[in-house]
């Protein structure tokens, strides 16, 4: 699909924030460039320190970026103050008015937009019930529990109709179980209101689950844009394929290459087909990555062998941790079957089997 | 179960305890009982009765005192509230940066510096402005008791500001509110037990004052505290008692009034 940036909600265009000054100066972001679409569920995933909430909060207004323009809808929106942006967030700590009852809060930004009364009221109880809160409209916020004032600060973010909605780990602070209903509550909310959602979080199985689509970042840079699948199914860094689910990683070289598609040699000789990934400069030594249910174990051949080190029984599937001949460690996972596994026990020579599209050649 | 350390359990806690409450209330109890005294002497019991508040109330200088104590500390807590709350805001909504800490001391620099030479210094300067400009008003007191008021307003509001939430003022200008609408919108309201428990102490700590004020006050501007000084100079009577008796209870129902108010919404 050819990127149009009219259809484009936000387009970060080169943008770089440094903090500090001298030598204690670090940049929290390095040149980054994305494009969020229009109604989309969009995710910046990566861990703590890698620049996702600078570049959350850049895109809010609560800072400037050194360097590079943030447009909404074409519009440069980078140095305009929180206040004049059509943006709201969604804070991780909430940060609920606490001298204000649940309803005063969900109105505040109507209010500060000057809407007339009858708007406001409307509005509110059109939130409340968005977020099935009516019951408790007059309540103060401290008299709420955590996924009450979870819902408090969604409405609220939500009631000015803001083009961009951003989400700072809103999830973090619930146990698991709300959680789980929260990412399916959001889902629902997006879905219903058409807002585009820039979500930020540390989960990979919050991200996989949720998003339309995500940005991986490290180290002030995002690595790699794309669906869910694409992110677990066509990794192209190394970090990427490691931070999201368990990765296989095997030291191979390059025997040939066309069109994406490369044949690599393994360590123990064997020769394996895998994707490589675009813009790859096809070279000598690479790492592939094979994911731990991409492959299985066989007692005859397979594409690495060694021994069988270790057993472990999950429910729903099984681990096998394979010592190659070679070094290493090479997980396999197998669903499991009430017919029983196929008999494989430790210490036994075994081998694995890859399945062909299952490996991928990895940027280092 | 281990047993943890409590210090009740220490021996001599009790007494060490008992020995400073006594201290502390014993001459102050003394006090009040003999506002209360028939008799003209401070120490010899002759019965009850409430003479000597009347004689206090009726006598003209103790009232003139009184409103004068009353219109400096008004004046003075409301003017150092002010500039406390803005000192607290400027010092707590910043980034840390060099020179922030001299900035504390420096507001701060009334509780530091010995009150006498803060008196001796302001009747030196206040001398040479009256001879200047003619004026001799309350002016001198309030713009003295302003000044050695606002650290006391402004311990407060401060210790209020740095236990407020600043993503609270982030989330009301994400909001749509323009600068002056997050103060008076999100700000202030959670600040004002604040500011109010600072301007409760700033006027205690006025009402009470005596060195400063007995050094700037021109002739006539007797507060009650120099008042009550320049009569225990003299002859003492039960009056003083009566008088400090008032004082003591009118002092009591601020600090508990400040309490209450403090207490709200934290």
């Amino acid at each position: 699909m050819p990127e149009r940036p009219d259809r484009n909600a936000i387009e970060v265009r080169g943008v770089s924030k440094i903090f500090g000054t001298g030598e204690s100066q670090v940049a929290a972001l390095d040149d980054v460039s994305v494009s969020i679409r229009e109604n989309e569920f969009f995710t910046l995933l990566g861990p703590s320190g890698c620049g996702k909430t600078t570049l959350l909060r850049l895109i809010a207004g609560f800072d400037f970026p050194t360097n590079g323009q943030i447009l909404l809808h074409g519009d440069d929106i980078a140095l305009l103050p929180p206040y004049k942006r059509p943006v709201n967030t969604v804070f991780q700590s909430y940060a609920l008015f606490p001298h204000m009852t649940v309803a005063g809060n969900i109105a505040f930004g109507l209010e500060m937009l000057g809407k007339p009364k009858a708007e406001i009221e409307a509005r509110v109880a059109a939130m409340l019930k968005l977020v099935k809160m009516e019951a408790l409209r007059d309540r103060r916020t401290s008299q709420i529990s955590g996924g009450q004032q979870q819902r408090v600060a969604l409405a609220r973010a939500l009631a000015p109709q803001p083009k961009v909605l951003l989400l700072d780990e809103p999830l973090s602070a619930l146990d698991y179980k709300l959680r789980k209903e929260m990412q399916i509550e959001l889902k629902r909310l997006q879905h219903e209101t058409g807002i585009t959602f820039i979500f930020v979080t540390h989960d990979q199985e919050e991200a996989l689950t949720m998003s339309d689509r995500i940005a991986v970042m490290s180290a002030g840079k995002i690595l790699q844009v794309g669906s869910p699948r694409d992110i677990y199914d066509r990794p192209a860094e190394r970090f990427v394929a490691d931070f999201i689910g368990e990765s296989n990683f095997l030291d191979a070289a390059i025997v040939s290459s066309a069109s994406g598609r490369a044949t690599v040699r393994l360590a123990s000789g064997a020769e394996l087909a895998a994707t490589l990934p675009e813009g790859f400069q096809p070279k000598d030594r690479v790492t592939v990555v094979v994911r731990p249910e991409q492959a299985r174990l066989v007692r005859e051949g397979g594409a690495v062998t060694g021994i069988l080190e270790n057993v472990v029984y999950f429910g729903t599937d099984t681990h096998f941790h394979v010592r190659p001949d070679t070094g290493g460690e090479f997980i396999v996972r197998q669903q499991n079957s009430r017919s029983g596994d196929a008999g494989f026990a430790r210490g036994d020579r075994i081998g694995v089997a890859i399945g062909e599209d299952a490996a991928q050649v990895l940027k280092d | 179960m281990a047993r943890t350390f409590a210090i009740k359990r220490q021996p001599g806690f009790a007494t060490i305890a008992m020995i400073c409450i006594a201290l502390l209330y014993i001459p102050i109890f003394t006090l009040v009982v003999y506002a209360f005294n028939e008799g003209n002497s401070v120490a010899i019991w002759k019965g009850f009765s409430l003479r000597w508040f009347h004689a206090a109330w009726n006598n003209d200088k103790v009232v003139d005192a009184s409103i004068r104590s009353v219109r400096i500390a008004s004046v003075a807590a409301l003017i150092a509230t002010v500039a406390a709350t803005m000192a607290a805001l400027a010092t707590t909504r910043t980034k840390p940066y060099r020179g922030l800490t001299f900035k504390y001391a420096f507001i701060n620099q009334p509780l530091m510096i010995p009150e006498i030479v803060t008196a001796v210094a302001l009747l030196i300067v206040f001398a040479r402005v009256k001879v200047a400009t003619g004026y001799s008003g309350l002016g001198y007191l309030i713009a003295a008791h302003t000044a050695f008021c606002i650290p006391f307003a402004y311990l407060p509001i401060r210790a209020r500001l740095e236990s407020m939430d600043l993503t609270l003022e982030t989330a009301a200008a994400d909001l749509y509110a323009k600068p002056w609408k997050v103060f008076t919108r999100v700000t202030l309201p959670l600040l004002w037990p604040g500011i109010i428990a600072g301007l409760m102490l700033a006027f205690v700590i006025s009402l009470d004052d005596v060195v400063i004020t007995e050094f700037v006050k021109s002739g006539g501007q007797d507060t009650l505290p120099t008042y009550m000084l320049g009569q225990l100079r003299r002859v003492v009577t039960p009056e003083m008692n009566a008088i400090s008796t008032v004082f003591l209870a009118i002092s009591i129902l601020i600090v508990t009034v400040f309490f209450f108010i403090s207490r709200r919404r934290t």
